[in-house]
C-alpha cells in the first residue's frame, strides 16, 4: 500500500504511459492522442457549418471514452490514493513563487492562482482562460498535443512529430522565462 | 452502418478520410461493429491512465514549471521512458504483425509536414508553460477536484474552435 501512496518515480509512470500505445493499438487499432477530444467535443456540440468539424465524431468516440476515464482515475488517485506528505517543490522556484505572493505550493494545482476568486482578476484570466485558449488552439493547429505528437508521433518515428515536440518546448521555455514572470508579478 | 457505406462509396470514404487525416486523428477504421458499451473497454485504460498522471504528479503545475525551468529531471524522464516504451512496442507489433484483439490488422499512418506543427507547436507550448497542463492533463485536474480548471477546459474547447473557424486563413 506504501508503494501505491508515495509519489511513483519517473520510470514508473514513463514504463506504464508508453504501455498505452500498444494497449491502445491491441484493443482495436486506436492512435494515442488526446486533444483529438477537444475537436470531437466541438463537433459533436457547435459544429457551426465549419468544414473542419463535419465529420463522424461518433467514429472517435472511443477517446471521449478514454478521457472520462481519465477523470475517473484521477478522482480515485486522489480520493485513496494520496500521498499524505507535501509535494516536493524545487526550492528555488518556491523562492521565485514566493515572491509573487503564491505561497500555497500543497496539491498538484496552486490554488493561489488557479481558484475562482483568481479567475476574474488579471493574473487569474492570463493565466486560466488565455491559457487554455493557446493549448487548444495550438494542439489543433500543430495537429496533436504531447500524448499524439511527443508520445504516439515519436514511437512511430515520425519526424513531422520530432518538429511538433521541440517547438513545443521551446514554445514552453519562452513562456517560461520570458512572458510567465511578468505574468506572476501581476 | 457508417463503415459499410464507406466501403460501397470508396470515393466519399476517401475524402472523409483525407479530412481526418490532417489532424493527428484516429484514421482507423473497424470492420467490426460493437455495442456502444464496448468503448467502456478505452475507460478502463483512462482510468488506469489517470492514477499514473496523479501518483506521478505529471499533472503538477509545479513540475512543468520545473521542466522548463530545467531545475528537475522527472518530467524529461517520465516523457523519454514513455517514448522508448512505445518505439519497442510499435516495433515489435510490426515485427509480428499483431493483430487487435478482435483480429484486425494494425495499422500506422505516416504523418505529413506542414507549418503548423511549427506554428502551431509554439503556440501550444506558450500554453503549456502557463496551465502547466496539456490537454490529458486537463482531464485529470478536474478529476483531483481543482473544478475550476474546467474553465481551462472550455477554453481550450473554445481555442480548438476558433482554430476550426479561421483554418483557411492560417499557413499550413
Amino acid at each position: 500500500m506504501e508503494f501505491l501512496t508515495q509519489p511513483w518515480s519517473w520510470w514508473v509512470a514513463g514504463i506504464f504511459i508508453g504501455l498505452t500505445v500498444p494497449i491502445l493499438l491491441l484493443l482495436g487499432n486506436k492512435h494515442f492522442g488526446i486533444s483529438g477530444n477537444l475537436r470531437h467535443i466541438c463537433a459533436a456540440c457547435f459544429p457551426a457549418n465549419i468544414k473542419f468539424f463535419q465529420y463522424n465524431w461518433k467514429k472517435e468516440s472511443w477517446n471521449l471514452f478514454f478521457a472520462g476515464g481519465i477523470v475517473a482515475g484521477a478522482a480515485i488517485a486522489s480520493l485513496w490514493l494520496q500521498d499524505p506528505n507535501p509535494l516536493q517543490v524545487h526550492p528555488d522556484l518556491v523562492n521565485d513563487l514566493a515572491a509573487v505572493g503564491v505561497t500555497n505550493i500543497d496539491g498538484l494545482v496552486p490554488t493561489d492562482l488557479f481558484s475562482w476568486d483568481s479567475l476574474f482578476t488579471l493574473r487569474g484570466f492570463l493565466l486560466m482562460v488565455v491559457g487554455g485558449f493557446l493549448v487548444g488552439f495550438g494542439t489543433r493547429y500543430a495537429g496533436g498535443c504531447t500524448s499524439g505528437h511527443a508520445i504516439m508521433g515519436l514511437s512511430t518515428l515520425q519526424w513531422p512529430s520530432l518538429v511538433a515536440t521541440i517547438s513545443f518546448m521551446v514554445g514552453g521555455f519562452l513562456m517560461t522565462h520570458l512572458l510567465l514572470p511578468h505574468i506572476l508579478a501581476l | 452502418m457508417e463503415n459499410t457505406t464507406a466501403f460501397t462509396q470508396p470515393v466519399a470514404a476517401e475524402t472523409d478520410s483525407e479530412v481526418r487525416s490532417l489532424h493527428a486523428m484516429c484514421l482507423n477504421e473497424s470492420e467490426v461493429q460493437h455495442p456502444w458499451w464496448h468503448n467502456f473497454k478505452f475507460s478502463v485504460v483512462g482510468i488506469f491512465f489517470g492514477i499514473v498522471f496523479v501518483k506521478a504528479e505529471i499533472i503538477s503545475w509545479f513540475r512543468i514549471q520545473e521542466m522548463f525551468r530545467l531545475e528537475s529531471f522527472h518530467m524529461y524522464g517520465v516523457i523519454g521512458t514513455a517514448v522508448v516504451v512505445g518505439v519497442i512496442s510499435v516495433f515489435l507489433i510490426k515485427k509480428l504483425n499483431a493483430r487487435t484483439i478482435y483480429g484486425e490488422r494494425i495499422t500506422f499512418t505516416d504523418k505529413t509536414f506542414n507549418k503548423g506543427q511549427i506554428i502551431g507547436g509554439l503556440i501550444f507550448g506558450l500554453g503549456w508553460a502557463i496551465t502547466g497542463a496539456c490537454p490529458g492533463p486537463l482531464f485529470a485536474q478536474i478529476g483531483t477536484g481543482a473544478l475550476v480548471i474546467t474553465v481551462t477546459l472550455l477554453s481550450a474547447i473554445a481555442g480548438t474552435w476558433a482554430y476550426g473557424y479561421l483554418r483557411d486563413q492560417l499557413p499550413h
